[in-house]
């Protein structure tokens, strides 16, 4: 054992001289997060809808003064006025407005006869967001319009829905948080152990340790081990910086760090595990370098990180289903936004735990202790 | 005792052959050069008896141990100066060291007494603590072999030691290794292409050429094997037909070669030959462009035991890279 202490010692004080390597591991999960965070995390404000009102009628009133009200408060959208259908839908299609709601020149005397009133809102689908938010934003003025003025009934005889929240508001970059905690994991044991391990391989300093006396298990657990470190300092780091901006409720309660640090410990082996089964016989350094993109891609989305994994199709779940990351990323949902114990994320610690075993042991049984 | 017996160790790559039934034995505390052209297979039979890679067939012994069947009884007793520089470069001098000493299992008491001396021994005393990245390559080399003696081994491995390092830094590795091998009574193994590295350094020289061992012996005794104490080059502004065979015939010549106008006259009597070679010139009205007479080197020795000059032969690109195999 004492020759993969070595291997380690080794490792640890090279790391130690090399600052770009740690400010590289963990720029990029910080920048993903704060841009990420802030670019999904708020609401869509000041699209532009052109009203066309064809009816010029009391009803036809209230519903653009009720467009101007959203305009005035909510903001989701500002009302341009427009004479004719024509000039609106050509504004649309050149992309200077972003919807059309037109009142047809009927529409007044359709709602004084009770005879199905009805109002067009005419959308550029290229966005699906800006679509579904003036869909919405529309569908609930429309609504509001539907509701009488007021009730005589005292107790409503139509069943309602009061929905509660158990936890407090979940900001999109609190969302996001757990998601980066495991990329910056993943980038550390990429750049600090699969890039590095594959450069020193190809420059020749394997055969340093392979005329030595040490072991294939002391030579893999060095390794191993070294980068799991690295990774648990590059979790620390982004847990702790992530927590302050994200803004984390109590982010280091005593017993919550101590069990994010069992979490990340446990997500970092499973990792470099991982890491080392795919380069335990690759030699060229472009790999690393080439498969980087690709498995942060496969890894990271499908884990449920940005976006729920009840959304995926069928193969997507599967790749969900043996994904480290989606365990991962449960794990830390759950201590960072719910603060749960053990409980709630034994079965990621159980599926991480034995990955990282079965990896490790793969890779041992893979590594070429010859040239 | 032999330090090394290798025994018929053949090295295949798919089709082809880098070693091709080599049988030899490097005695203790001797120097043994093997020398011949990139591509050779030099390093893939040093390679093979530092367990770095498993022969296809034969055997050798390094200390007594069995290089297939007791490779960790092997790799405890050597040390190894791989090709590539394998020092890490991030690391100081004294670490490199250090970590060395541990990968090998040395008690701290003796590390703690034999890094400082190893450090002194090849003179980075006042770089002990400076990053190997700030040093010179020749200082680099010296790292490379006060790490692969921190565990003081009996035998050591040096592949091409000097290759790259500039005239001056060659000849201090070279002073450098002498005096180590008498201080701590080594037996070396070295692999080289310079004619004039072997020569200084190895009492034994095995040459080797297309994985095949073509001579072994002293240097001085591989230098008598061949025709002729002393070589002649010479070239002629217009040499008749017949010429070579003329050349041949003068006094004390025991052989001619011909290559680019040039030609090579192998004599035992080089100051005879030259004056009659001057006179047969002069009687047949043919100018000497230029004539030099040398004693004989290693190169001749080269040329005579593979058919090529070894400077000719590195140019030559190795049919089979087998970096990419090795590096599996």
């Amino acid at each position: 054992m004492a020759r993969m202490w070595a291997i380690i010692e080794r490792e640890l004080r090279r790391f130690r001289r090399s600052p770009t390597l740690i400010i590289v591991s963990l720029v990029f999960p910080i920048v993903q997060l704060v841009v990420l965070g802030y670019a999904f995390g708020g609401n869509v404000k000041n699209l532009k809808v052109g009203v066309v009102d064809q009816d010029h009628g009391l009803p036809a009133v209230r519903i653009r003064e009720l467009a101007g009200a959203v305009a005035a408060n909510a903001r989701t959208f500002q009302t341009v006025p427009y004479a004719d259908p024509g000039t609106a839908l050509t504004d649309l299609r050149d992309g200077r407005i972003n919807g059309v709601l037109t009142i047809p020149p009927d529409y007044s005397r359709r709602v004084l006869a009770g005879d199905d009133p009805r109002v067009a809102l005419i959308e550029d689908n290229t966005d699906n967001f800006v679509t579904a938010t003036l869909a919405a934003a529309m569908g609930d003025m429309v609504g509001a319009l539907a509701q009488p003025v007021a009730t005589t009934e005292r107790v409503s005889t139509e069943p309602t829905l009061d929905v509660v929240e158990v936890y407090p508001y979940v900001p999109y970059i609190q969302y996001l948080l757990p998601g980066s905690v495991v990329m910056s994991i993943f980038m550390m044991v990429m750049i600090g152990g699969g890039i590095i391990f594959i450069d020193d391989k190809a420059r020749g300093l394997h055969e340093g340790y392979l005329v030595t006396p040490i072991s294939k298990f002391e030579l893999i657990a060095g390794f191993n081990l070294s980068g799991t470190i690295k990774a648990v300092m590059a979790g620390i780091v982004l847990m702790t910086i992530g927590s302050l901006i994200a803004g984390i409720p109590d982010p280091f309660a005593p017993l919550r760090l101590f069990r994010l640090l069992v979490v990340i410990v446990v997500t970092a082996m499973a990792l470099i595990s991982m890491m080392f089964l795919i380069m335990v016989r690759v030699s060229d350094p472009l790999v690393p370098r080439a498969i980087f993109g690709v498995l942060n891609t496969l890894l990271y989305f499908p884990s449920g990180a940005v976006y729920p994994q009840q959304g995926f199709p069928q193969w997507m779940r599967a790749i969900a289903v043996v994904d480290p990351f989606t365990y991962a990323v449960h794990a830390f949902k759950c201590l960072l936004l719910k603060n749960t114990g053990f409980g709630a994320i034994g079965f990621d610690l159980l599926y991480l735990s034995v990955f990282s075993v079965i990896a490790m042991s793969l890779a041992t049984r893979l590594f070429r202790r010859t040239l | 005792m032999h330090a090394i017996e290798v025994r018929n160790l053949v090295k295949r790559f798919g089709e082809f052959t880098a070693v091709k039934g080599v049988t030899f034995d490097v005695d203790e505390g001797e120097v043994f050069g093997l020398l011949g052209p990139n591509g050779a297979g030099k390093s893939t039979l040093i390679r093979m008896l530092t367990t770095l890679m498993a022969p296809t067939s034969g055997t050798a012994t390094v200390n007594g141990f069995d290089i297939a069947r007791q490779a960790d009884s092997v790799r405890r007793s050597i040390g190894v100066i791989p090709q590539a520089m394998t020092s890490d470069t991030e690391l100081s001098v004294r670490e490199n060291l250090l970590i060395y000493a541990k990968l090998y299992g040395v008690p701290r008491e003796r590390r703690n007494r034999l890094i400082p001396e190893l450090i002194e021994a090849v003179e980075l005393t006042q770089w002990a603590d400076q990053q190997v990245m700030k040093l010179s390559g020749g200082m680099r080399r010296r790292v490379e072999i006060a790490r692969g003696l921190v565990h003081e081994p009996r035998l050591f491995f040096l592949d091409e030691p000097t290759t790259g390092l500039d005239p001056v830094s060659r000849v201090a590795v070279w002073e450098m290794l002498r005096r180590i091998k008498k201080e701590r009574s080594l037996t070396i193994l070295i692999t080289t292409h310079y004619m004039d590295e072997a020569d200084r350094l190895c009492d034994h020289i095995a040459i080797v050429d297309h994985g095949e061992l073509k001579a072994l012996d002293s240097p001085i005794r591989l230098k008598a094997s061949i025709p002729g104490k002393n070589v002649l080059e010479v070239s002629f502004v217009s040499a008749p037909a017949d010429w070579q065979a003329r050349l041949e015939a003068l006094p004390h010549v025991e052989g001619v070669t011909e290559r680019d106008s040039v030609f090579r006259i192998a004599t035992d009597n080089g100051p005879v030959t030259t004056q009659a070679l001057l006179e047969a010139a002069s009687g047949a009205g043919v100018t000497v462009r230029s004539l030099s007479v040398q004693s004989t080197t290693l190169d001749d020795v080269f040329v005579h035991y593979t058919g090529r000059a070894l400077r000719d032969a590195l140019q030559e690109a190795p049919t089979h890279d087998f970096s990419f195999i090795t590096r599996r």
